[in-house]
C-alpha cells in the first residue's frame, strides 16, 4: 500500500513536470545525458577532494569540539578567562555564516603575507570549516556532559578519582553515548558543506561542475554533483537514524526499570 | 562530643564544622568523633544536614569553618590533596550512583586499578570475592540497569569496600529502596560492621541503628544535639527535641 501510493505520487509528479510547457528546455539544460557523461569523471575527481576535506576536517572538528567543551566545564576562578574565551569563540563561529568564514580565512589570511603561513586553499578551506563546525560540536559535547547527573561525578570523586579521571572514565563515555545521534546529524550537514570550499577556487566537485557549466552553458553538471553529494549523505543519514532510534529505545526501556 | 578516650586517636574527628549554602546555614558547629571499629548512626529530620555532614567528611563539600581530621590529619587544610584523602574513604549514596556504562565487575575494580594502581588480576580477584560476600557472584558481568535496587545498592557497597577504606560513609542507603529490599542491604552492612569496619551512617532506620550502632547522634538545628548509646538516645532521650523527633518517627511507623 505504502509502495503503491509512493509510486502513484511519483508517476503523477513526473507527468505534471514533463507536461509543463518549459519542460523540453529544462530537460536539455539540466538533464542532458550527454553532458552528464562528459562531466562525470572531472566531478568525481573533485569529489575525492571533498572527501579528503570531510575526513580530515571531521576528525579535527571532533578533537577541537571536545577540547572546547571540556575547557568550558572547568570550574574555579583560575579558569574564568579561559571559559570566557571559549564562550566568545563558540558564539562567534556559530553566528557567522560559514561562507563568510571561508572568505575571511581563504582570502584574508594569505593576504596578511605572514612568513610560512599556509596558502593552500585545501588547508585554508579545511581550517574555515573546522573553525565553524567545532563551535557547533563543542555545544553538542557540552550538552552531553551536562546531561550526566552530578551524582555520577560525586561517586567518581568519592572513589578518589581526580577531576581528569572522572571526566575521562565516568562522564565523557556517558556523554558520548547521548550525543552520538546529534553528532551524526552534524556529520551529515558537514558532508554537503564541504562543497562550499569551491568558493576558494579549489577544484572540488562543485567547482569541477562549474567549469563544465562555463564551457557548455549547460547546467547538468550541477545536477550530477548534487546527486553525488546525496549519494554520499544517504548512508550516514540512515546510520544517524538507526543510532537515534536505538538510543530512544534504550532510554525507554531504561525508564521502565 | 569531645570525650575521646586516650590512646589511639579517633579515625574521624569532626570539630566545629560550619557549612552554609548561601544564607542557609546548615551546619553551625558540628562535633563528632568516631573511634576505630565503631559504628556511628546520624539521625535527624529531613533537611537537618546529615547528608551535608557526610559530604563534608568525604570532602565532596568544602567546610566554611572548623576541621575534619582523618587519623589525626587535618584534611580540611586547603594545602591537602583532597583526591588523596578521598581514596581512604568509601562512600555509599542513597541513589546508588553506580556507573551505568560499566559492568558490575568494572564498577568494583575501577578505583582499585585506576586510583590505587593494583593489577587488573588482583583487583578482579578481590572484586569477585566481594561480590560473593554480598551474594552477587553471578552478576559480575551484568550492567547496573539489569539489577534490582537492592542488588545495585549492594554493588555500591562492594565498590566502596574495594578500595579497602579506612572509613565507610553511608548516606541513607536504604531510603530509595522498596521495603522488601531493605533487609538484604542492611544484612550486608551488619556483616561489614561485624568485620570491624569503621562506619558513619545517616539513617532513617531507627531499628537498624539500635541494633548496629555503637553511638547514635541526633542532628538538629545544625549541631549534634544529643549523642550516646542507642538504647539511651533512642530509648530515653534527654533533649525534648529528640523526644519530639522520635515521637514523629514512631508515628510514621519507622521504629
Ligand atoms: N548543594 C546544595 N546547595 C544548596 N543547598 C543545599 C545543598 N545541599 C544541601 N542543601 C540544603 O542543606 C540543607 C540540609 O540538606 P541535607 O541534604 O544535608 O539534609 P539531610 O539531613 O540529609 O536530609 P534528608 O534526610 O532529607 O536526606 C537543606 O536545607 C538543603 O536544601
Ligand atoms: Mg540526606
Amino acid at each position: 500500500m505504502a509502495l503503491a501510493s509512493t509510486l502513484a505520487f511519483f508517476v503523477v509528479a513526473y507527468l505534471v513536470v514533463t507536461s509543463a510547457p518549459g519542460w523540453p528546455r529544462v530537460q536539455a539544460t539540466f538533464f542532458s545525458l550527454d553532458v552528464a557523461r562528459r562531466s562525470f569523471p572531472q566531478i568525481l575527481t573533485g569529489l575525492w577532494l571533498n572527501l579528503q576535506v570531510l575526513v580530515v576536517g571531521g576528525l579535527l572538528v571532533l578533537a577541537l569540539g571536545l577540547l572546547l567543551a571540556v575547557l568550558r566545564t572547568l570550574r574555579g576562578p583560575a579558569f574564568a578567562p579561559l571559559r570566557l574565551l571559549v564562550t566568545v569563540y563558540v558564539d562567534l563561529f556559530r553566528g557567522v555564516p560559514l561562507i563568510i568564514v571561508l572568505y575571511l580565512v581563504g582570502f584574508g589570511f594569505p593576504a596578511l603575507g605572514l612568513q610560512g603561513a599556509p596558502t593552500s586553499p585545501f588547508v585554508l578551506g579545511t581550517t574555515a570549516i573546522v573553525l565553524t563546525y567545532s563551535a557547533y560540536v563543542a555545544e553538542v559535547f557540552r550538552a552531553g556532559i551536562e546531561s550526566v547527573h552530578p551524582s555520577q561525578r560525586a561517586a567518581a570523586r568519592s572513589l578518589g578519582l581526580t577531576h581528569r579521571q572522572s571526566m575521562r572514565i565516568v562522564v565523557l563515555p556517558q556523554a558520548l553515548r547521548t550525543v552520538t545521534p546529534a553528532l551524526l546529524n552534524d556529520f551529515v550537514a558537514l558532508q554537503k558543506d564541504v562543497g562550499l570550499i569551491s568558493v576558494l577556487s579549489v577544484v572540488d566537485a562543485v567547482r569541477a561542475a562549474q567549469i563544465v557549466v562555463g564551457q557548455t552553458f549547460n547546467f547538468t553538471p550541477y545536477v550530477v554533483a548534487g546527486l553525488l553529494f546525496v549519494l554520499l549523505a544517504v548512508p550516514s543519514a540512515r546510520i544517524a537514524d538507526a543510532v537515534s532510534a536505538r538510543a530512544r529505545r534504550r532510554q525507554q526501556s531504561g525508564s521502565l526499570l | 562530643m569531645n570525650d575521646t578516650p586516650p590512646g589511639a586517636g579517633p579515625v574521624l574527628d569532626v570539630r566545629g564544622v560550619v557549612k552554609a549554602f548561601g544564607s542557609n546555614v546548615v551546619l553551625r558547629g558540628v562535633d563528632l568523633s568516631v573511634e576505630e571499629h565503631r559504628v556511628v548512626a546520624l539521625i535527624g529530620g529531613s533537611g537537618s544536614g546529615k547528608s551535608t555532614m557526610l559530604r563534608c567528611a568525604s570532602l565532596l563539600e568544602t567546610v566554611d569553618d572548623g576541621q575534619v581530621l582523618l587519623d589525626g590529619e587535618d584534611v580540611t587544610d586547603p594545602r591537602v590533596d583532597a583526591d588523596r584523602v578521598r581514596r581512604r574513604m568509601g562512600v555509599v549514596f542513597q541513589a546508588y550512583n553506580l556507573f551505568p556504562h560499566l559492568s558490575v565487575l568494572e564498577n568494583v575494580t575501577l578505583a582499585p586499578t585506576v586510583v590505587h594502581g593494583r593489577s587488573a588480576a588482583e583487583a578482579r580477584e578481590e572484586a569477585h570475592a566481594l561480590l560473593a560476600r554480598i551474594g552477587l557472584a553471578e552478576k559480575a558481568t551484568e550492567y547496573p540497569d539489569r539489577l534490582s535496587g537492592g542488588q545495585q545498592q549492594r554493588v555500591a557497597i562492594a565498590r566502596a569496600l574495594a578500595v579497602r577504606p579506612r572509613l565507610l560513609l553511608l548516606d541513607e542507603i536504604t531510603s530509595a529502596l522498596d521495603p522488601e529490599l531493605v533487609g538484604e542491604v542492611l544484612r550486608v552492612v551488619r556483616e561489614v560492621a561485624a568485620g570491624g569496619m569503621t562506619i558513619v551512617m545517616a539513617t532513617h532506620e531507627m531499628g537498624f541503628a539500635k541494633q548496629v550502632a555503637d553511638t547514635v547522634c541526633f542532628l538538629d538545628g545544625g549541631v549534634v544535639l544529643e549523642h550516646g548509646p542507642p538504647a539511651q538516645v533512642l530509648g530515653d532521650p534527654v533533649q525534648p527535641r529528640t523526644r519530639q523527633f522520635l515521637a514523629r518517627v514512631i508515628d510514621a511507623g519507622r521504629l
